[in-house]
Order: structure tokens, then C-alpha cells, then sequence
């Protein structure tokens, strides 16, 4: 099958018929997680009866994508060689933005969700700027992005509310759109899906455009491949890595957006350990820790994982304490058969 | 060999050089990496940049490829002053520089390493996006014209030999109209085979017409391919050749220091050396018997 098309396109040397379709998959960056994710679906189908049903995979399919929404951006910002600490708790700083600003200063909660969009950016391009000027590690300038975000979270809310949660602003003009946007329930053939799926489905489509088809996509994979030799091509690194951070702080928005209008309140301690979450679909979908190779849609299999193992535990009505310690070893397990493959792959020559 | 490269040099030599360095200099903090330093790059001539490490070989690179400005004395492209904003600059103005180890990124695709910062797009707006097919077919091709045959552009890089990246990394400069090519130590890490390949594209770049700067610390390599002959010690000048100006047992012995050469051979000289030496005869007449 694979002769037929390969013959029909332009140049084609006689010796390309020695890399077979499976060596192809095989150098796939997402092959891993989509074993991982078909094994577990199984296991789960066989270990909890209403696993199959389809309100529950609606509920596994809005787990991940909560997690799905920001692993997309984080697994760039990894293909691009860096990290975000600091993704976890931005979430919730966006919520909170949107909130308070919305309670204190106006009457619309979207003058609210436009600051907050603001302000969030502006702590994805601070990560950014911080990042390219000072050349510390990104794990320690996040951490310390994260440190002070957790501080500021609490602090101006307290300060502001006298309490750790926002005042609700579920009866504020506007509200009813941006829950419709952000926080719906959409019924497709009887089934409820969360709207955050949709909107983890654009990032997806969007992000692995940008990727694998556009010029920016070319500068994410050479500068967490080689940033030397990207630099010395011409690559404009920094403008790349900057736009990378405030990706992240995008979909952090978005999250931030979800998660204000589907409760009205925002409690300001939340958001502290998903930054390692959204850290783990990506490497589990595939992303080389140490930058250069990786896929969009592989962190979404990531997060899919993620979503089937936390519901479907739950569904098996084992302990949920458990999940961890499946998170962990699908953590391992994905990262050595991610290993394997590639070397596999790179051995072809 | 000599004869035949003397044209080249002759037919050159009323052109204003395309990259020209008087005196420059260079100190970072008060440490003096070059001084004095001049060199000139013309169109169809290879010039070689020779020196030990430590030499300055990598600050002069620095210069040129517009990584590093200079402190002093003139930077002269195509006549005319030049003080370089950065890499993209020296390319815009046709100056390509191919570095020994980070030339490529491993794990990407040959043909995204091939147009890496210059990929030419299609489309509009949002849907502005790389012209892979032209990429592909493109990368395809020129590597194919240097004689470079793949069997699959889309293999990482990575997994090419040291000597076919060098080539993968000069073939990319000259397709995208590189008039001076500077090569930072190609040779370095290669066997002889690999480096006799190089070696080859090398002389192909100059016969395109290009001005190639070939920074090395083999004189053998130099003197094969090089039409001018810059020699550099502890960050300053030791010597300036044209080909017909010195040999090869010069240049070689002028790179290694000449005296000190001699020195360390009185160092090193075993007690036994006094009787008949081990000499290159005995080891020619091996295959032969």
C-alpha cells in the first residue's frame, strides 16, 4: 500500500521501500501513550461494568480534557525545551482576576474575563522574558513564578473578600453568556458533554497545525532541539520561547475561565500540584523531557489516560488513593516504552 | 596542484575582497581573545584560518558570522564598514556560517534542519504554512546535486554521519545564497575518508563562485583546498601566505609552532633515538610485501 502513494510522489529512491509502514508508527512520538491509552480502556472495560456506558465516558472524556486543556500548551512549551511550574496555580489567578475584578469594579463579568486575560498573559510573557534576559533554568524561574502566584492568590483575595474564596457573581450581567461559553453542557444523541471538551479539541487541531505545518512550529522543535544551532540560523529564540510561555498562560485563561463559571466561586488554594499533572500527560504523550520531540496529540492521549484512570476507579469503586500510584507507573511505563521506540526508530539507518 | 589553483587566485585579485578584516580586535573583559587580526575573503578563493586552540579561531568565527561585534580596527563587507546586529544580519548580507558541532538540530527531520529560519510558506493569514512538498523535494535535490544521496528526507538528521551533516549544512548555505561560507573546523572530528568528502564540497562551494573562510587546525587540509593562509597565535597574527607564497612543510611548520615543535621534539626524544629512526619507509613497504 505504502509503494503505491510513495510511488506517486516526486523523487523516490528505490531503497526507501526498506522503512516499512511499521517502522514508520514506530517513530510516531505519541505511539507510546496510545498503547498505554488502548490498554487501559481495556482494563477498565473489563474491571468496572459501567466503564462502557456512555454518560460515564462522557465524565472520563471531561476529566481529561480539563487536565487536556492545558497539557497541549505545557507539551509545546516541552517540544520548545522548558518548563512551567507556575501553569497550575496561573489557572487559578486567571479565575480570580475574572472574578474579583468583575465584583469590585463593574457590573459585566466579560470587562472581568478581558482583564483577566490580560493580566494572565502578562505572567506567561513575564515567565518568558525572565526566562530569555536572565538564561536561568526555567525550572527554577517558574518555581518561583509558582511560589509567588500561590502567595498572591491567597493574599489579594483575603485581602480584598476576607475570605479564602471569591464572592459569587453568578448573578452579574453576563453572566449566562460566558457560562455558555466557558462552562456549558452541550446533548449530542442523549449524551451531556462538557463544552471543555470542545474547546480541548481546538487546542489540539490548533496546536498541532502550529507544529507540525507551520514556520513557528519549525523554531519550537530547533530551539528545544539545539537552541545553538537555532540561534545561529537565524531563529528568533527568545520571540519563540516568549510566545511558548504565554501559550501556556492562554490556556491557562481558558481553564481559569472553566473553572469560575461552572462553580461561580473560586477558592483561592486550588490549582497547587496540577503544573506536575499537565507535565506528566505530556511526557506519557510522548515529549522528551529534555526538549526537541514531542506531539500535541500525544499529550492528549496523555490526558486521556488521565481521565480514564481517575473516573475509572471511581467507576470500579476501588479507593481513589490509588490513583497515584497508577499515575506513577503508567508515568514510568510510558516513558520507557517511549525510550525504546525511539531508539528503536533511530536505529533504522 | 599549485599550478592549478593559481588562476583562480590571479582572476580574483582586481575585485574589492567580499569580507575583509583589518586589524580587528576583540577583548572580553581584560582578556585579549584577538588583536590586530586581518583577513580577506574573495569570491572563488578559500581562505584558511589556522591556528591552535586557544588561537582566537572561534572569536574571529564570532566576528564574522555577526555572533560578536568587534573592538577595534575594520569590518569590511563588500567595501564598505560593517558592524553586524547579529546572525540574521550576516546572512542577510550573504555571509553563512556552518559550525563544527552545532550545525544541525539531531533529532529533526533532514529536510527541517535543511531550512531551518529561512522556510518558505504558502498561503495567507492563519493558514500561512510551510510548503512541505517544495521542502521535502527541495532538500531532496540539493543534497542529491552535492552528491549527498538519502534515502529518505524525513530520517533525523541525527542519525547521518559527521561528515554528511557538515555537507547537509554547506549544501543549505549555498542553496540559499550564501556568498561567503564560513566553515568552522569541518574537518575537525571526521576520519580521512569523511573528511576527504568535505573536503571535496569544500572546493566545489569555492568553484560555485563562492568566498569560502575555512577555519581549521590540520594544515594537510588547508594546504589541499586553501588559496590564502591566515596563521594565528595566542589571538594574534603569526603569519599571512598566499599559496605560491609557502609550502606545506612551512605552513605545518609554522602552525605547530615551529620552534616550540622543536623543542617538544627534543622533549619527547627516546634514548634510542639516536640509532636509526623508525621511518616512513618502513611503514609503506608493509602492504606492499
Amino acid at each position: 500500500m505504502s509503494t503505491a502513494v510513495q510511488a506517486a510522489a516526486a523523487p523516490v529512491d528505490e531503497r526507501l521501500l526498506r522503512t516499512s509502514p511499521l517502522r514508520r508508527v514506530l517513530g510516531r512520538p505519541e505511539l507510546g501513550a496510545v498503547v498505554g491509552a488502548v490498554a487501559v480502556f481495556v482494563f477498565f472495560a473489563f474491571a468496572a461494568d459501567s466503564f462502557l456506558r456512555a454518560s460515564s465516558l462522557s465524565t472520563v472524556l471531561y476529566a481529561a480534557s480539563t487536565i487536556g486543556i492545558m497539557a497541549v500548551p505545557v507539551a509545546l512549551l516541552m517540544i520548545g525545551g522548558e518548563f512551567d511550574l507556575s501553569a497550575g496555580v496561573l489557572v487559578t489567578t486567571s479565575a480570580l482576576v475574572s472574578s474579583m475584578f468583575s465584583y469590585q469594579m463593574t457590573a459585566n463579568v466579560w470587562v472581568g474575563v478581558g482583564v483577566s486575560l490580560l493580566v494572565t498573559l502578562a505572567v506567561g510573557a513575564f515567565n518568558g522574558f525572565m526566562l530569555t534576559r536572565t538564561r536561568l533554568p526555567s525550572f527554577i524561574i517558574t518555581l518561583g513564578t509558582y511560589l509567588m502566584l500561590i502567595g498572591m492568590n491567597l493574599g489579594f483575595t483575603k485581602l480584598i473578600s476576607d475570605t479564602v474564596s471569591t464572592k459569587t457573581i453568578a448573578d452579574m450581567e453576563g453572566f449566562p453568556e460566558a457560562k455558555a461559553v466557558f462552562a456549558s453542557t452541550l446533548t449530542v444523541g442523549g449524551v451531556n458533554f462538557k463544552i471543555t471538551i470542545l474547546w480541548w479539541l481546538l487546542l489540539i487541531v490548533v496546536a498541532s497545525w502550529i507544529l507540525l505545518r507551520t514556520r513557528v512550529g519549525n523554531w519550537i522543535f530547533a530551539v528545544g532541539g539545539n537552541e545553538a544551532a537555532a540561534r545561529a540560523v537565524g531563529v528568533p529564540v527568545r520571540a519563540t520561547k516568549i510566545g511558548l510561555y504565554m501559550g501556556v498562560a492562554l490556556a491557562a485563561w481558558i481553564s481559569g475561565q472553566h473553572l469560575l463559571f461552572s462553580y461561580d466561586v473560586v477558592q483561592s488554594g486550588e490549582g497547587v500540584g496540577n503544573e506536575l499533572i499537565y507535565i506528566i500527560a505530556a511526557v506519557i504523550g510522548g515529549c522528551l523531557i529534555t526538549g526537541g520531540y514531542g506531539s500535541a496529540v500525544g499529550s492528549a492521549v496523555g490526558a486521556l489516560i488521565f481521565g480514564m484512570t481517575s473516573k475509572g476507579i471511581v467507576f470500579a469503586e476501588w479507593e481513589p488513593d490509588w490513583f497515584k500510584f497508577f499515575l506513577g507507573a503508567m508515568l514510568l511505563l510510558a516513558t520507557l516504552l517511549n525510550h525504546w521506540v525511539r531508539k528503536r526508530a533511530e536505529a533504522t539507518k | 596542484m599549485t599550478t592549478a589553483t593559481e588562476p583562480t587566485a590571479e582572476r580574483t585579485t582586481g575585485d574589492a575582497p567580499l569580507v575583509e578584516l583589518e586589524q580587528v580586535s576583540k577583548y572580553y573583559g581584560n582578556v585579549r581573545a584577538l588583536e590586530g587580526v586581518s583577513l580577506q575573503a574573495r569570491a572563488g578563493e578559500i581562505t584558511c584560518v589556522l591556528g591552535d586552540n586557544g588561537a582566537g579561531k572561534s572569536t574571529l568565527i564570532k566576528i564574522i558570522s555577526g555572533l560578536h561585534g568587534h573592538d577595534a580596527g575594520s569590518f569590511r563587507i563588500d567595501g564598505e564598514e560593517t558592524r553586524l546586529a547579529g546572525p540574521r544580519a550576516a546572512l542577510d548580507r550573504g555571509i553563512a556560517t556552518v559550525y563544527q558541532d552545532l550545525a544541525v538540530v539531531p533529532l529533526m527531520p533532514v529536510w527541517r534542519n535543511f531550512f531551518l529560519g529561512s522556510e518558505p510558506t504558502k498561503g495567507r493569514g492563519p493558514l500561512r504554512r510551510m510548503d512541505v512538498e517544495f521542502m521535502r523535494r527541495t532538500a531532496h535535490a540539493e543534497l542529491r546535486r552535492m552528491g549527498i544521496d538519502l534515502r529518505d528526507v524525513d530520517q533525523p538528521i541525527g542519525t547521518l554521519s559527521g561528515g554528511e551533516r557538515q555537507c547537509v549544512a554547506i549544501a543549505r548555505a549555498v542553496y540559499f545564497g550564501a556568498r561567503v561560507l564560513v566553515l568552522d573546523e569541518p574537518t575537525a572530528a571526521l576520519g580521512v575518508k569523511q573528511s576527504g568528502v568535505v573536503l571535496k564540497y569544500v572546493a566545489a562551494a569555492r568553484d560555485a563562485g563562492l568566498a569560502v573562510v575555512f577555519i581549521t587546525h590540520n594544515p594537510h587540509h588547508a594546504y589541499l583546498v586553501g588559496d590564502r593562509f591566515v596563521l594565528l597565535k595566542r589571538g594574534a597574527m603569526a603569519g599571512h601566505h598566499t599559496r605560491d607564497g609557502i609550502t606545506l612543510d612551512e605552513l605545518t611548520r609554522q602552525m605547530a609552532g615551529g620552534d616550540e615543535l622543536d623543542d617538544l621534539r627534543h622533549e619527547l626524544e627516546r634514548p634510542e633515538a639516536a640509532a636509526p629512526p623508525v621511518t616512513a619507509d618502513a611503514d609503506e613497504g608493509r602492504p606492499r610485501s
